[in-house]
């Protein structure tokens, strides 16, 4: 099974072990013939329709506004419908700094979010607390609270660094089982149990 | 100098001073209030602007330093410092009632140091959740992870405020109170809200669709800049200045290195003086244009956004050749700045200044022309000049009520004096006379670019600066006219590589303190053009 | 011009052959019903990607152009991901209403999308108060709004649908006497007749000022009545996040999305047919020569591209003007645009009395 995205090859990617790896986990798995073909179908969907939940807390927000600016212009790949409600968004997309204030805000529009739903940390904040990781009120990184599915680094990221991770979820998601196995599904489920939200504590 | 002196010991004998960067009085906290109020309402003295509060701790005790104006007296800045050794339980009578500005920034102060405020109408945490343990500020504060984890869960009596009242005896009495009315219906905009700006939250009463009172609740991304900084060393605790306003991320940084400069007695070699300033201008530029995009969108006129972000695209270009990043440029540096100009310097920006006066035209043509823009914005949000000086409301905003407070005039800083350039003045006192400044103040920067372009000075870019950077012990305070209004940096040395205290007096922290006041009467969507027209950043505000 | 009545009689002609009429009746509206559910969707997903490239190339951008070719294929993306989005079902809503409003919403378009004449011989119903039922049927839409703002049990989706009530309820007048101009002038309400009636001729030509006074109040009324730019205040973004539909997710968001931009069609198919003349070819008395090339060109081509050029222009509306605030649009609707169209009503009857027109 080989990943593809429109005009980006193969080597382009940096992570290609990654992908390939989940490729294999889930040839072990054995996906049934139709459910697959209907799994690539669904996942074509889901991969070409990423819904931005709008979610800046500072400078990355503004990267990403140029995201969807005339130059760059998101809605090339159909992610320019960003949604202000996080119902009807598919991916949050954190970018800046998360602080101890803003974390029960982030968790719960995570829980808001329709399944099925990724998380995007950008920006070396989100990321892992960036220049700021030594503070008393912030996060060190969203992966604290969150199950991040691309890391995208940099201080903002570029606008083009934002496509590139943008592309790595698509990957991503064209590898993943909507019907059966749903490993995304479980693997949420794991770190929703490592991180109980009583405790709350890293 | 000396006869403010006079005057102030004549009012007050028991105060001493201070000489350094500028005047400061010790005024001991009984004496405080009074004398606060004859400063302010006194003709010949004439204090009317309160330009910065900084809350500090000298271990044997916390108080704070407050900057006045005299915006009639050729803005003359006199400091005040008033402390208290009581470490459990600090009080000062707070002067919120005089200078309306100070009702947020002495609930900053409250945050970090735990200092109360007598008579002040709403002691609440301003920056951090109200369950928070300890006065993060303090040299004794407890960093301990266990006392303070993320919690995940919300904060719980959000209404509840207090406030202490000191009744005719001298007593001073915790009164609880609530923020809102037990039958108000409450409508919570923010923290994750599009037109917003960032993470601001406003709590808005609403009668139908009529605003009665905002609750502006902050700090959703504090990041403890201040804190962060008294632990780094100079030249490590600039880079925090670009990732406040990060529109304003050259002008903030001119002015931390400036303020260091001034402490260490550098001369900066012109050059740089002359790279620095075309930088704040085209600063300006790209700030100016971002907001009149947001402006736009958040009325709903969406493809005016996309205009003033093409153009945006043309000064992010400039930067990005010269500081090799769009955005979080880390370009000035202590003593000059850090890199030489690209080849296309010149090119690019004579290329900018040429196409900027066609492009203003369309965007009048597109958006502010636009009839429903027009009702949209005139005689909305309205600031007069006095709430302006008293809210201490600078920048485009209070320029836009007629108030002439740009301290590239009025405190003449780098080479600015030898510019020829207006000082934008509207005097609508509404969101249209704000969006016009910024606008007109566009065509002013291209001016000062123009003048500078063709000649800039050879010569080295950063003056000779020792490797290790030690200030002596001191205090220094600096303003430059940010993109968003008066930025100011407090940095107070005990002689060591690092800062005792580090203090960032925001523009748009001002301006976050009169949504209340500009909102009220107007409608729901007028608190979204207000809060547009302001243009506040909000990492700036929660730093 | 091709008379689609020939294909619908023969169809009909070879059931009747074989059944029972009731039979007939059944299997032809069962035919139908699954025509015009394929038409909406064909439409609306059409009108999705329409607005997209538009508003792109207003812009400067060039939009969706990575899902096939030039995009073509991103709508049907969208599609299958909001198919499978979750529905979430939420504590503290009125869970019957929650689900029923977004039905509502869909059903009344769809049976106002069953009124259009598409084609000659291509409408579904025809009967003698037409453009009355299919203004009645609007209406219906606006209680699925109201609904879906209260039962959502949220103070943004309430503010929406309260602005929706006002303001639908308030252009639905303007809108009405618009329309009422043009039906005083035809003299019929049949949906047929109006159409046939311009064959010697648009309305907004033959009914000249009043006419097109009558049009530009349609057209204002109706931007307003689909909740788009500049009047776009229930769903207000950048006020109320997602308006009315804040709280709803997956298909039942869908509904929403897909009757927001169908609406777009129908309104455009009502001012087509009310003043461009429906299907009808652009026909100048006496030029036959010239009659006869426009009639070469397929009624149902005439019919899409006249509504597709309306809603070029609804669209231009939406994405260069701000908007407007809600006393504003009141104001604007009851202190001029309702008084306007009164007055309109008043010239029209004039002009029709006098014989003022062609």
């Amino acid at each position: 099974m080989d990943v593809k995205i429109k005009s980006m090859k193969h080597e382009d990617f940096k992570d290609n072990e990654y992908i390939e790896n989940l490729v294999e986990e889930l040839n072990a798995t054995g996906a049934n013939v139709v459910v697959g073909k209907l799994d690539q179908l669904i996942n074509w969907g889901i991969s070409n329709s990423l819904w931005p939940l709008c979610f800046g807390t500072s400078c990355c927000a503004i990267e990403f506004m140029s995201l969807g600016a005339a130059r760059y212009d998101m809605a090339r790949f159909g992610f320019e419908v960003a949604r202000n409600s996080p119902r009807q968004a598919d991916y949050i997309m954190v970018q800046g700094t998360i602080v101890h204030r803003m974390a029960p805000v982030l968790r719960r529009l995570y829980e808001q979010l329709a399944e099925p739903k990724y998380v995007i940390a950008a920006g070396g904040c989100a990321v892992s607390g960036g220049p700021f990781k030594n503070s008393y009120c912030v996060l060190p990184g969203v992966d604290k609270i969150l199950p991040v599915d691309v890391y995208i680094p940099g201080c903002p990221p570029r606008p083009e660094a934002m496509f590139y991770g943008l592309m790595q979820l698509q990957r991503k998601i064209k590898v993943q089982r909507f019907f059966g196995g749903v490993n995304r599904k479980e693997k949420i489920k794991d770190f929703f149990n490592s991180h109980p939200e009583e405790q709350g504590r890293y | 100098m000396s006869d403010i002196k006079d005057i102030i010991s004549r009012i007050c004998p028991e105060v001493t001073f201070e000489e350094g960067d500028c005047l400061l009085v010790n005024v001991p906290e009984p004496k405080w209030y009074s004398l606060a109020k004859t400063l302010k309402e006194d003709p010949t003295l004439n204090f009317d602007l309160l330009s910065a509060v900084v809350g500090m701790d000298w271990k044997e005790s916390l108080g704070v330093v407050y900057y006045l104006t005299s915006t009639s007296r050729q803005w003359e800045v006199v400091a005040f410092k008033v402390s208290v050794a009581d470490r459990e339980n600090p009080m000062i009578h707070s002067v919120s009632d005089l200078w309306h500005v100070a009702n947020f920034q002495e609930r900053e102060v409250y945050d970090f140091y735990g200092i109360k405020f007598i008579n002040h109408p709403d002691m609440r945490r301003f920056f951090l959740r109200n369950d928070w343990v300890g006065f993060p500020l303090r040299k004794d504060y407890d960093a301990n992870p266990e006392l303070n984890p993320i919690r995940l869960e919300d904060e719980v009596n959000e209404d509840d405020t207090v406030s202490y009242v000191e009744d005719e005896k001298g007593k001073v009495k915790k009164v609880p109170g609530k923020v809102f009315e037990a039958d108000d219906y409450v409508v919570n905009i923010g923290p994750q809200h599009p037109s917003t700006h960032g993470v601001m939250r406003f709590r808005a009463a609403v009668d139908g669709e009529t605003v009665k009172k905002v609750d502006v609740v902050s700090g959703y991304i504090h990041r403890g800049i201040e804190k962060l900084s008294e632990g780094l060393t100079y030249p490590q605790i600039l880079h925090f200045t670009d990732r406040m306003d990060y529109m304003s991320a050259h002008q903030n940084r001119h002015c931390l290195c400036a303020c260091i400069e001034k402490a260490m007695g550098l001369e900066i070699p012109r050059r740089a003086q002359v790279i620095r300033v075309m930088m704040d201008e085209l600063m300006r530029i790209s700030s100016h244009l971002l907001s009149f995009g947001c402006t736009a969108m958040d009325l709903g006129a969406t493809t005016a956004f996309f205009y003033g972000f093409r153009e945006r695209e043309m000064v992010l270009d400039i930067f990005e050749k010269t500081c090799g990043a769009r955005m979080s440029m880390n370009y000035n540096v202590i003593g000059g700045v850090i890199a030489d100009l690209h080849p296309d310097f010149q090119k690019d920006v004579k290329a900018l200044i040429e196409i900027m006066p066609s492009r203003l035209k369309e965007y009048h043509k597109v958006f502010t022309g636009n009839v429903i823009a027009q009702n949209r914005l005139r005689k909305v949000g309205h600031l007069s000049k006095e709430d302006a000086v008293n809210y201490a409301i600078t920048g485009p905003s209070g320029r836009g009520s007629g108030w002439s407070c740009d301290c590239r005039k009025v405190h003449p800083y780098s080479i600015y004096s030898e510019l020829d350039f207006e000082e934008v003045l509207e005097y609508g006192c509404d969101s249209f006379s704000r969006y016009m400044v910024r606008m007109r103040e566009i065509e002013q920067s291209c001016k000062i670019l123009a003048q500078l372009v063709d000649n800039i000075p050879d010569g080295p870019i950063r003056a000779q600066v020792p490797k290790i950077i030690k200030l002596p012990a001191g205090r220094w305070y600096n303003q430059v006219e940010a993109s968003r209004g008066t930025f100011g940096v407090y940095i107070e040395s005990d002689g060591q590589k690092n800062p005792y205290r580090v203090h960032f007096q925001s523009p748009c922290f001002n301006l976050v303190g009169v949504m209340d006041l500009t909102c009220a009467g107007y409608m729901i969507a007028d608190l979204i053009t207000i809060g547009a027209a302001l243009d506040f950043v909000i990492p700036d505000i929660d730093r | 011009m091709f008379d689609f009545g020939i294909w619908t009689s023969w169809f009909n002609n070879l059931l009747t052959g074989c059944m029972p009429d009731w039979a007939a009746t059944i299997i032809e509206c069962v035919v139908i019903a699954v025509l015009v559910l394929l038409a909406y969707t064909v439409l609306a997903l059409f009108y999705i990607l329409y607005e997209r490239k538009l508003c792109a190339w207003f812009q400067c951008r060039l939009g969706p152009m990575r899902v096939g070719k030039w995009g073509l294929l991103q709508v049907f993306a969208d599609m299958f991901k909001i198919l499978i989005k979750e529905l979430i079902s939420l504590k503290g809503t009125d869970k019957f209403l929650f689900k029923l409003a977004p039905y509502l919403v869909i059903t009344s378009s769809v049976i106002m999308l069953a009124c259009l004449p598409w084609g000659r011989g291509l409408q579904i119903i025809n009967f003698n108060i037409g453009i009355f039922f299919v203004l009645a049927v609007s209406s219906v839409g606006v209680l699925g709004i109201l609904l879906a703002g209260w039962s959502s049990n949220n103070k943004y989706t309430l503010i929406g649908a309260m602005r929706s009530g006002a303001q639908m309820v308030s252009y639905e007048l303007s809108l009405g006497l618009a329309i009422i101009t043009i039906v005083l002038f035809a003299g019929t309400m049949n949906i047929n007749e109006l159409v046939w009636a311009q064959n010697d001729g648009w309305f907004i030509f033959k009914g000249h000022i009043p006419a097109i006074i009558a049009f530009i109040i349609y057209v204002i009324a109706a931007t307003a009545e689909t909740n788009r730019g500049p009047f776009d205040l229930p769903e207000a973004e950048h006020e109320l996040t997602a308006g009315y539909h804040t709280e709803y997710s997956g298909i039942h968001f869908g509904f929403f999305y897909l009757a927001e931009y169908l609406n777009l069609f129908i309104v455009s198919g009502i001012a087509t047919l009310m003043f461009l003349g429906g299907w009808m070819p652009l026909h100048v008395p006496g030029w036959d020569g010239f009659n006869a090339v426009m009639d070469w060109i397929p009624s149902v081509v005439w019919f899409v591209g006249k509504a597709f050029f309306i809603s070029y222009v609804i669209i231009w509306f939406k994405w260069t003007f701000p908007r407007v605030r809600i006393d504003q649009m009141l104001a604007f609707e009851w202190k001029y645009l309702m008084p306007f169209a009164l007055a309109n009503l008043v010239l029209m009857a004039i002009f029709v009395a006098l014989g003022w027109h062609f």
